[in-house]
């Protein structure tokens, strides 16, 4: 089936199945490949990217579910300039990543709950992170990260 | 992991929906955020050939106050739910339990009548509508029924629904002065209770709604007919195994379940005010 999705701004289609999760529909489809596929269970949130505006684990969501929908990935955040998105430029800024598997998700997910609730808590954050999991650092500065960049207003 | 092929349908109305049932009978499944049904058809556990798509009917996404009782569209998604005025004001134990499904991602996509209809006694929603005597309206070819919230639930996974019916409506009736409390034990973020209790205590109401602790969501009607009787927290807790079919599995045996449900209660009810 012909399956239309906007992604980053820009109009696609593609032909695929209908099984095609849209995890997928962006990696290969569309070839963009910052959004990563982690535990493939909707626990990890590596995938995570917005859906008209939204977070969600594009792992358990078929791309046709989205035919004529909006998507943002981690690609479509910084400005066309190369400037950084807040959120990135804190992850950046405060050393929120080491192997860098979990980050575009952790990012995605942080921007999301950011606009949710621009005034949060430390125990917000470690709450809104809790379906994006990171082997690496530890989460206290990925926490300190989402901090920094909600006082940076978005 | 990609589930099995499938032929895919849009509804643009619960008319067509049931139409596309009606003529797929068992072959067809609907889905709404899929955030129960992707995963199993991923593992192959489901297999639907006739996927029937129930996200764009948007006339069933609200939560309207139609006096004696909250209606809440099937399609709301849980983060509409967690943090709508009318039921944190008015069923603060849906908000609660709501807000304790999985993670924000998972609550953007997931449905109350997806949550629902699923019939997963694992499930949180479903315990706090049994606290609350839910009912919900299913809609068929020959019209809508409204089923109390503990009939719908058949066996493990099973409903009342008919192969060619949907869920449209969950209606919470209001419960004056209610006091409630929602508990879950857990033991790491994001993932499912190892056991859950849903408590609201009113003017003449008991509503005890308990997660994991049978085959299906499980409503304590021995430890509601003691609150009703004036038992205190302490005695009314004492009694929250009775008559349920804990499982056993790599999170927990059956007695320590049957523990942390007395345990859970209690702390409820005292939460409650009992
Ligand atoms: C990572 C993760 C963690 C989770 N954690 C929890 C948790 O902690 N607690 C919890 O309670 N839940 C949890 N869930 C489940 C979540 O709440 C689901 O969203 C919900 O159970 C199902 O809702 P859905 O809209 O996604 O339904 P779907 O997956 O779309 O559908 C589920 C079933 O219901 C049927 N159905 C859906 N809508 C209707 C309707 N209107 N009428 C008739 N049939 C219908 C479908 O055919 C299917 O059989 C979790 C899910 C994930 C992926
Ligand atoms: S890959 Fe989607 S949540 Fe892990
Ligand atoms: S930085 Fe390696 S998984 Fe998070």
């Amino acid at each position: 089936m012909e399956v239309s999705i906007k992604i980053n701004g820009v109009e696609q289609s593609y032909d695929v199945e209908p099984r095609m999760l849209l995890v997928q529909y962006i990696r290969e489809a569309a070839g963009l490949t910052g959004t990563n596929i982690g535990c493939d269970t909707s626990s990890c949130g590596a995938c995570t990217v917005h859906l008209d505006g939204e977070s969600v684990k594009s792992c358990t969501v078929l791309a046709a579910q989205v035919n004529g929908m909006e998507v943002t990935t981690i690609e479509g955040l910084a400005d066309n300039d190369g400037t950084l998105h807040p959120v990135q430029r804190a992850f950046h800024e405060c050393h929120a990543l080491q192997c860098g598997y979990c980050t575009p998700g952790m990012v995605m997910a942080s921007v999301s709950m950011i606009e949710e609730n621009p005034s949060m808590t430390e125990d917000d954050v470690r709450e809104g992170l809790e379906g994006n999991l990171c082997r690496c650092t530890g989460y206290h500065n990925i926490v300190k990260a989402v901090l920094q960049a909600s006082e940076v207003s978005l | 992991m990609i589930p099995a092929n499938f032929d895919y349908i849009q509804a643009g109305s619960v008319d067509e929906a049931i139409q596309a049932l009606g003529e797929h009978g068992d072959e067809a499944k609907l889905v709404a955020g899929g955030h129960s049904l992707i995963p199993l058809m991923k593992f192959r556990l489901a297999t639907p050939a006739y996927l029937v798509d129930i996200n764009r009917l948007d006339d069933l996404k609200y939560v309207r106050d139609d006096g004696e009782y909250l209606a809440v569209g099937a399609l709301t998604r849980h983060c509409d739910v967690e943090k709508n005025d009318l039921i944190v004001s008015n069923a603060g134990v849906l908000a609660q339990a709501t807000h304790n499904v999985g993670d924000p991602q998972v609550r953007h996509r997931g449905t109350i009548g997806g949550a629902v209809a699923h019939g997963d006694p694992a499930s949180d929603i479903p315990s706090a509508l049994l606290a609350l005597k839910a009912t919900v309206v299913v809609r068929g070819p020959e019209g809508e029924r409204e089923i109390g919230i503990e009939d719908f639930f058949t066996g493990f996974l099973e409903t009342d629904l008919h192969d060619d019916e949907m869920l449209t409506e969950v209606r919470i009736p209001k419960v004056p002065d209610a006091k409630w409390s929602f508990q879950k034990f857990n033991r790491r973020a994001q993932d499912w209770a190892i056991v859950g209790a849903s408590i609201v205590c009113g003017d003449g109401h008991a509503g005890v709604g308990l997660v994991n602790m049978h085959s299906v969501p499980f409503r304590s009607e021995a430890v509601e007919s003691a609150l009703l009787n004036g038992a205190n927290a302490e005695e009314a807790g004492d009694l929250a195994a009775e008559g349920t079919e804990a499982p056993s599995d790599l999170n927990a045996s059956k007695d320590y379940r049957e523990h942390l449900a007395r345990v859970l209660v209690r702390r409820g009810l005292q939460e409650a005010g009992r």
